[in-house]
């Protein structure tokens, strides 16, 4: 778990691409074991699958960098692979050498994210992980998918990004669409959340492509979103699996009255994924949206349009899993004895749900820190650095 | 032929081979039960031999009348010759033990071995070439075999042997054909001349002969066929020691040969059929290692694969490329020592527990053995921070410097594949339970081995700048 910790800290703060690719391939090795020793009953086909996955997509992005490394070197005079002197060299080459290089990066990222049509790891991956394997991999590594994309591929290649943004919206909105819908007709409750995984990390793309201040700011926020409630959607399914040893939706029914403690949590955070305002989710939402719909790159409404039906099908799913879990007549006579949430518990779901609220009501403590960076980023997009006359 | 004090120190490391073995041929003559002895003689002379080379790197020469060159990128090769066999040796100790065929001998041809290695490794000449590969060559059937009572290392030693005479035949033949129309057997001479020589048929039928007796060397598509049964019926150790200095010593022949002609504009001839040697090493090892069940062969089609990523470097045919290949050598030598070391201490008598599926719960059975078979199949795959992505990663700039970055395309689609079934081996270890509850034992030494081998591939990952400069800066 410290192995993992420490990979993803160095994805994170690696302002030099080669030192990112190492930490970032590294940091498969911890997350392989978890799976794989600690995970259900399919755990060995996901824990290869998700490692093969993750690992062809990043050597692909290997030999993006040593290729931009090596054309860099030409103009920085030496081999590097410096982030901020690759800022000021790759903007520079022709649209469709970025194009190649935005696809080479585009794919790895993507794979991690995971965007539509590249996603079929990952309800393998969360269902068959250990309930905390499930939270990390949704709080954190996904994230680096969406980070990636924005500390790289904006910033390094501008062009080919406005050129690939509607692309990558329309991916992003099938992510959101049919991850809810494939969402819905889940038994499993675990699974259901994978897929509610999709379709959210579906608006940060859509917001980090949408390519406006609003946008990009409501895409880290979403991200950060994402982490906390979908996370704790994970920690509350994990809780109640402890004590049944199912996930299967069927069997539940009516524990409102056993455990109301569970349910009050769980009512929070199904609401907050959802986007309820007044709760994170609703801010880093209407924020995308919003950005998407005033956005001069995709210039057009419609992707607002279907963005926001997965808002609507978040709903539906999430409170549907809600009312036959929760609600009616109790279905199972062992459901009676079940045991309400601990102390333990309780302590690990606390400081999310402060986090969700507040992001909720006072988000611009959040904003005003990821504010500075979105200008830079969009800067670069859109005023990248000129050939200097020689 | 020796005509100063300074030619003399830079062959050193050679006496001190060939001495060692006529004393151990006398030790063996003379005295009873002189294995043991024999043994660390030959480790405490091939770390001495290491040490000496690395020491003297800086001091490059050519001596035996320009038939040898010594210093830089040779004492390199010799220090990882000189290293794997010292490794090789500590490990064999125990496990030709259990074969019951622990003669003295086995240390000798070892020995010998070594002598040839680090001839073709300093040639200056090809008759020097032909010479320290018929040395090595001959010492390797007669190591293939050495398990003498068992069909299996007979059938190995006798197809290493066919075959292996066959690819010499090429070998010698090409040499004629080169000398033919060179009338010189000097590499020197022949780079120098090169450009007027290429235009000729004769004379680039006679490279490329000699081209295919070095594929077959380094277990190179198409000419891999002996590899998965010689690795699989010779003894283990021996297994470590053709994949590992056996291989850097047909890479080594090729390095001298080519990287002399890598300077003219004629280098890039022999692009065309490197890169599809490469390109069907790299794919056929990685593909058909998957579907095997023993894990010496399983070993032996990556260590086809494995080739296949370091011939793009002569591929790239640049300085960068020769780098990688010899950062990727060392590196290569290093995880496959520790592997096989593991199997040897993991195998038991009769050729047993070599199966894929014998390894399964060894996590739980044997943490510490399971721990660094783990970390040694990650590193084989190629997944940072360990040293084989650093032996990958400079042979893919090589590959994109030169302008084939397809080529690097397709070693990243082996690679992707090879994570497939060198996981498997973690997989049965770790994710998979058995009923068997015996511990692999082991001794001190073998651990030791072991543990130093892992070492330096970590040490190789953590900090590869300071090889790669260190060879960098002799190209």
């Amino acid at each position: 778990m410290l192995l993992l910790e420490l990979g993803m800290l160095g994805v994170f703060v690696s302002l030099d691409l080669f030192l990112f690719y190492v930490f970032w391939e590294a940091m498969l090795i911890p997350m392989y074991f978890i799976i794989g020793i600690w995970g259900g009953e399919r755990k060995i086909y996901a824990a290869i699958k998700f490692f093969i996955y993750t690992m062809g997509g990043s050597l692909i992005m290997l030999v993006a960098i040593i290729w931009l490394a090596i054309h860099a070197s030409k103009d920085l005079g030496a081999f590097t692979t410096d982030l901020l002197q690759l800022y000021s060299v790759a903007p520079l080459f022709n649209l469709s050498i970025q194009s190649y290089l935005f696809i080479a990066f585009g794919i790895s990222f993507a794979i991690k994210v995971p965007l539509f049509p590249f996603h079929t790891w990952l309800p393998d991956a969360h269902v068959e992980a250990p309930t905390a394997g499930s939270v990390i991999l949704a709080g954190v590594l996904l994230k680096m998918g969406t980070y990636g994309m924005l500390r790289f591929n904006l910033p390094l290649f501008p062009d080919a990004s406005i050129n690939f943004a509607s692309f990558m919206s329309i991916l992003a909105i099938i992510g959101i669409i049919y991850g809810a819908l494939v969402a819905m007709v889940q038994t499993d409750m675990k699974k259901l959340v994978a897929y509610s995984s999709v379709a959210h990390l579906g608006f940060v793309i859509l917001g980090i492509f949408a390519m406006t201040e609003e946008a990009i700011q409501g895409a880290i926020i979403q991200m950060i979103n994402h982490g906390l409630s979908t996370g704790a959607l994970f920690l509350l399914v994990g809780m109640i699996y402890e004590r049944t040893h199912t996930r299967d939706i069927s069997y539940y029914g009516g524990i409102a009255k056993v455990v109301p403690i569970f349910s009050f949590y769980l009512m929070i955070v199904s609401l907050s994924s959802i986007g309820l305002p007044g709760l994170n989710g609703f801010i880093g939402e209407f924020l995308i949206l919003l950005g998407s719909f005033k956005s001069t790159v995709l210039n057009s409404w419609w992707y607002t349009v279907f963005a926001a039906s997965g808002v609507i099908l978040a709903a539906v799913y999430l409170l549907w899993m809600y009312k036959r879990v929760v609600f009616g007549r109790v279905l199972n006579e062992k459901l009676e004895e079940l045991t309400d949430l601990n102390k333990r518990e309780i302590f690990v779901l606390v400081p999310i749900v402060i986090f969700v609220v507040w992001i909720g009501i006072y988000p611009s403590t959040f904003l005003k820190v990821s504010e500075t960076y979105t200008n830079n980023v969009l800067e670069k997009v859109f005023e990248p650095p000129k050939a200097e006359l020689k | 032929m020796i005509s100063s004090i300074q030619e003399f120190y830079s062959i050193i490391p050679l006496i001190i081979i060939a001495g060692i073995i006529l004393v151990s041929v006398t030790l063996e003559m003379f005295t009873e039960k002189s294995e043991q002895s024999i043994a660390w003689l030959s480790i405490v002379a091939f770390l001495i031999t290491g040490i000496y080379s690395i020491t003297f790197v800086d001091q490059t020469g050519v001596t035996l009348q320009g038939m040898l060159a010594t210093g830089g990128i040779v004492n390199i090769f010799w220090f990882i010759f000189n290293v794997c066999a010292a490794i090789v040796c500590l490990l064999s100790i125990d496990y030709i033990e259990k074969y019951g065929s622990n003669f003295g001998e086995y240390y000798i041809i070892i020995q010998t071995s070594l002598l040839g290695m680090m001839l073709i490794a300093g040639s200056k000449d090809l008759i020097l070439i032909f010479l320290g590969l018929e040395i090595m060559s001959i010492a390797f059937y007669v190591l293939a075999g050495f398990n003498r009572t068992r069909t299996s290392a007979n059938e190995a030693a006798l197809k290493y042997f066919l075959l292996g005479a066959f690819a010499t035949g090429f070998l010698v033949y090409g040499i004629a054909l080169i000398y033919g129309k060179a009338t010189t057997t000097s590499i020197d001479l022949i780079s120098t001349n090169f450009s007027t020589l290429s235009s000729n048929v004769l004379f680039l039928a006679g490279v490329l002969l000699f081209l295919i007796g070095f594929s077959f060397k380094i277990a190179a598509f198409p000419f891999h066929m002996w590899v998965p049964d010689v690795y699989q019926g010779s003894p283990t150790t021996v297994t470590g020691l053709f994949s590992t200095a056996g291989k850097a010593a047909g890479f080594s022949a090729l390095i001298v040969t080519f990287a002399a002609l890598f300077g003219g504009s004629e280098s890039h001839l022999f692009t065309p059929y490197l890169s599809a040697i490469a390109v069907f090493s790299m794919l056929y090892g990685s593909i058909v290692a998957i579907m095997q069940s023993d894990i010496k062969r399983m070993l032996a089609y990556s260590s086809i694969a494995h080739a296949g990523y370091m011939i793009i470097g002569l591929a790239a045919g640049n300085n960068l490329g020769v780098a990688g290949i010899i950062f990727y050598l060392a590196v290569y030598s290093f995880m496959n020592l520790a592997t096989f070391g593991i199997i040897s201490i993991i195998e038991g008598k009769d050729e047993s527990n070599l199966d894929i599926d014998s390894y399964a719960g060894l996590g739980t059975r044997s943490p510490v053995i399971a721990g660094l078979l783990a970390l040694m199949m990650f590193a084989l795959a190629g997944i940072p921070p360990f040293g084989g992505f650093f032996g990958k990663y400079y042979v893919f700039i090589a590959a994109i410097d030169a302008d084939l970055t397809w080529l690097a395309i397709v070693g990243i689609i082996a690679s992707v594949i090879s994570v497939y079934f060198y996981l498997r081996i973690v997989v049965v270890m770790y994710f998979k339970s058995s009923e068997l509850v015996e511990k692999p034992q082991y001794s001190f030494r073998e651990m030791f081995a072991v543990m130093i081998s892992v070492l330096l591939v970590i040490i190789l990952g953590l900090a590869p700048g300071s090889l790669i400069d260190l060879i960098t800066s002799f190209l």
